[in-house]
């Protein structure tokens, strides 16, 4: 018999289209990553849009000389951003707690691997929820709900016969748009080795990966509050913390390098002169973290390859 | 051409030996039963042989290491797992769209077609079908797939009779050639056994037979001896014995079918009586 000719043409199809579709299948299971946050940027939206109800008394007050309230009038946009910032984050947290723990558990795992899609791209497409879609939402969605609220102000002000020019001109909000996307940035940067880790501990946790991601540095943190306050006690008190640090730093660390202008939390960023990418960028923190990153991510697709369903 | 080769293949979970030197080989364009009870290893080797699993010995997929190079393999096999694996949250129309997206091989065309004999509506999630229609739904995507080898682990587990019958005959009728290779498990041996071309038993991580159904045609005979003849049927050693309606049924593996017809009423054994010599006679060694 002779053999039949099977077409073995290895069609293969570009890593970039399997990444592609592997991230749009993880927006289809998690909604909530676009959703929980354009939910509560309507809220945010909606509440601030009753509260500038009042301004047009502001801006009376403002052109008669009043420099204070200024400030108050930048207060309801940041108000939104930090808002849907502080969802984002929330949301991602959850996210990379359950993504690679959730497929084991339905035991959809089986059908993923089914298809021709390496572990790597499949734990590529999971961090880059976090790392890249979740800054992307945000920034729309502040962006656009701003805006918003600028068209709305625009319209009760004009409607109680104030002119918008003077909204404009005392509503400066390029530096926030400028800062925005630069801290979500940073911050996605310094956070990725958090995201990592919980990939990783939800590749490997049979239930509850949040708690055992969380769990070392609680019962660490713990212990060391413990021996600070036994020390204390024995009048030898030391106020170092490493362990409490570096959690600290790592979950907030970017958002103070990114928005505060010594990048330790301390004063807010208002002019785009105070933002410093050299210290930024140049930090050993930052690059670290993006190294342990690169072995977190490894891990994790060492580890589904490996792991079977629940 | 040879489409598993596989030698000494063992993998041991902490307390079970789940395959304990495997040797098998399947030439492409056969149609495998691999049969065993629960726990024989069946799923272990399914797995080994998909890449879902890390395993000892040495294993060849289509040219492929598949523990290595499942990304690779998985553009030319195909496969269904006993259960429903299909992601629940998943809606119909996402899982043509994802797939097309992901596999160089499917044609959606195909896929469309196959669902439109069925009752399933395009808009629901994989959770509002029936275990019957996430059947139809997964095997629609895989006949649309141009896959080498087609992998069935239990498909049909917990379906009705209807459904089960659906899918084997579109199995056969719509997607086999000759080209592919299917390799099936399953402990429901009376149904498949007319699909069959070969047959593997699997029994505690080994292989206690591995045979082509022509040759088991020849090899296993089962006679229902006549009374006066039952004692010099059994001087040639049948494998196993049962009573049935006053009568010695016996099953003979490689006796010649002239010796017994003398003996008594001679037939091809069935799949299932082959089974149950084979599998309960090496379950009742090991009681014993």
């Amino acid at each position: 018999m002779s053999e039949t000719p099977i077409d073995t043409g290895q069609k293969v199809l570009s890593q970039g289209r399997l990444l592609y579709w592997s991230l749009k299948r993880e927006l289809w299971e998690h909604r909530a990553v676009c959703i929980a946050p354009a939910v509560i940027a309507a809220v945010a939206l909606f509440g601030t849009a009753l509260s500038v109800l009042w301004l047009p008394a502001v801006l009376r007050r403002i052109d008669a000389g009043a420099a204070k309230a200024t400030s108050d009038l930048i207060s309801p946009y940041a108000f939104i951003a930090l808002s849907v910032l502080v969802t984002g984050f929330i949301v991602a947290l959850f996210y990379a707690s359950a993504a690679l723990h959730a497929e084991r558990r339905d035991r959809s795992l089986l059908f993923w691997k089914s298809l021709p899609v390496s572990d790597r791209t499949a734990v590529l497409a999971k961090f880059t929820v976090p790392f890249l879609v979740t800054p992307v939402v945000i920034f729309g969605l502040v962006i656009t709900a701003q805006i918003a609220l600028l068209a709305w102000s625009s319209l009760v002000v004009t409607a109680s016969g104030v002119s918008p020019a003077l909204l404009w001109q005392s509503l400066d909000l390029t530096v926030m748009w400028v800062v925005l996307p630069y801290g979500l940035i940073v911050n996605a940067l310094w956070q990725a080795p958090l995201y990592a880790w919980l990939l990783l501990v939800s590749a490997w946790a049979r239930r509850v990966p949040f708690l055992w991601a969380a769990a070392p540095f609680v019962i660490l943190m713990m212990l060391e509050a413990m021996a600070r306050a036994a020390a204390k006690a024995a009048g030898a008190g030391t106020r170092s913390t490493p362990v409490a640090d570096f959690v600290g730093n790592r979950l907030l660390g970017g958002m103070a390098e990114a928005f505060s202008v010594d990048g330790r939390g301390n004063d807010a960023i208002d002019r785009i002169g105070q933002l410093n990418p050299l210290r930024t960028f140049t930090s050993p923190d930052l690059w670290g973290g993006l190294v342990a990153t690169v072995f977190l991510l490894a891990a994790a697709t060492w580890l589904r390859r490996r792991r079977e369903p629940l | 051409m040879t489409c598993i080769d596989a030698r000494g293949l063992r993998k041991a979970y902490k307390t079970t030996k789940a395959l304990d030197g495997v040797d098998l080989k399947v030439e492409t364009g056969r149609i495998v039963g691999l049969i065993g009870l629960n726990g024989a290893g069946k799923t272990t080797a399914i797995n080994a042989i998909l890449g879902l699993t890390a395993f000892q010995g040495e294993l060849q997929v289509l040219e492929h290491n598949p523990w290595t190079s499942r990304d690779a393999l998985m553009r030319d096999v195909s496969f269904i797992a006993d259960v429903a694996i299909l992601p629940r949250w998943l809606r119909v129309s996402q899982t043509l769209d994802y797939v097309e997206g992901v596999h160089p091989r499917f044609d959606r065309a195909k896929a469309e077609g196959f669902l439109a004999r069925t009752t399933i509506p395009r808009k629901s999630r994989v959770r509002e079908l029936s275990k019957g229609m996430v059947t139809q739904l997964h095997l629609a995507l895989i006949m649309a797939i141009d896959a080498r080898l087609l992998v069935l682990d239990e498909p049909t587990l917990g379906l009705d009779l209807l459904y089960r019958k659906q899918f084997y005959d579109s199995l056969l009728n719509d997607y086999f050639d000759g080209d592919r290779t299917i390799l099936i498990s399953t402990h429901q041996v009376e149904e498949i056994q007319h699909i069959l071309t070969d047959v593997i038993f699997l029994d505690q991580g080994r292989v206690v037979l591995d045979a082509s159904m022509e040759d088991l045609e020849v090899r296993f005979l089962e006679l229902v001896a006549a009374p006066d003849q039952a004692a010099s049927a059994r001087s040639l050693r049948p494998i196993h014995e049962r009573q049935a309606f006053g009568r010695a049924h016996m099953l003979f593996d490689g006796v010649a079918r002239e010796r017994l017809a003398s003996l008594g009423d001679v037939r091809t054994a069935s799949l299932a009586d082959i089974f149950v010599a084979i599998i309960g006679g090496r379950q009742r060694e090991r009681a014993a």
